[in-house]
């Protein structure tokens, strides 16, 4: 049974350079923050930090894999509050969960929540999928 | 700094965009999605992003792409995409403001598959003092 308040069972992605290379590549976004720790550090951040839109796409798989595809989803949006810092040679966590927010009879709406090393890295984000 | 003769208008992208296959396919081995007979809900911002890139870098707008930092990004998909879909892509700036020095801009894209918008997406880029 799905109501308001219902929670989602949480996920924990894996993202490595190698992950952040294929996003690139695949996104057609080449910044070198994304890729370059010598450039990354030199525009002061702590190091390589993931694509935003790299944390967006796999917090969109959570949620199309709970909605039943991805010709499900409505709406999906979200603020970019924290970095995914993604050292060399390591694997990071992405965690996601979510809550439904609002259900009516053709859609349900999910706030999600997603951190990486325990920091939340997402605000607002949310995803209105059809039922 | 933003010309702000340009806020509130929409610039057409140039000609139109065909989604192949293999961007959906590479798309979708990132994050693991095995059905790639439509595409993951944010693949359209392959295509949104180079196009708002090369739109807002025209010197008569004055947006300084190498200092950009993504806020936040909306999507509204009204008709999931396809390999073959065919787009023409336009980009209104919605909104503009100056906050400690830092330009803040919100850019609206949509894609149109003939007269009809299949997506349209919100990105807000901060331009970085």
């Amino acid at each position: 049974m799905i109501e308001v308040g219902t929670t989602i069972p949480e996920r924990i992605f894996t993202v490595n350079r190698a992950t952040l290379k294929s996003y690139a590549d695949a996104s057609g976004d080449q910044n070198p923050i994304h890729q370059n720790e010598e450039f990354a550090v030199s525009v002061g951040l702590p190091n390589v930090i993931a694509h935003g839109m790299l944390t967006m796409a796999l917090v969109g798989k959570y949620v199309t894999d709970w909605a039943g595809g991805s010709a499900k989803v409505q709406h999906f949006g979200a603020r970019f509050i924290k970095p995914v810092i993604v050292p060399a040679d390591t694997d990071v966590d992405l965690t996601v969960t979510a809550t439904v927010a609002a259900v009516d009879e053709k859609s349900i709406t999910l706030d999600l929540i997603a951190t990486s090393a325990g920091i939340k890295v997402l605000g607002m984000a949310k995803a209105v999928v059809s039922r | 700094m933003l010309n702000p003769d340009s806020v509130g208008r929409t610039f057409e992208g140039a000609g139109s965009v065909t989604v192949t296959q293999a961007e959906i396919d590479a798309f979708a081995a990132v994050i693991g999605e095995l059905d790639t007979s439509i595409a993951p809900p944010t693949f359209s911002i392959r295509i949104s992003l180079e196009q708002s890139q090369s739109i807002l870098s025209d010197p008569a707008i004055g947006l300084d792409w190498t200092r950009v930092v993504h806020g936040d990004q909306k999507f509204e998909i009204f008709s999931p995409i396809k390999a073959g879909d065919t787009f023409t892509c336009s980009s209104t700036i919605e909104t503009y403001r100056v906050a400690a020095g830092n330009e803040i801009v919100t850019v609206r894209s949509d894609l149109k598959s003939g007269s009809a918008i299949a997506l349209s997406s919100w990105s807000t880029l901060v331009v970085r003092a």
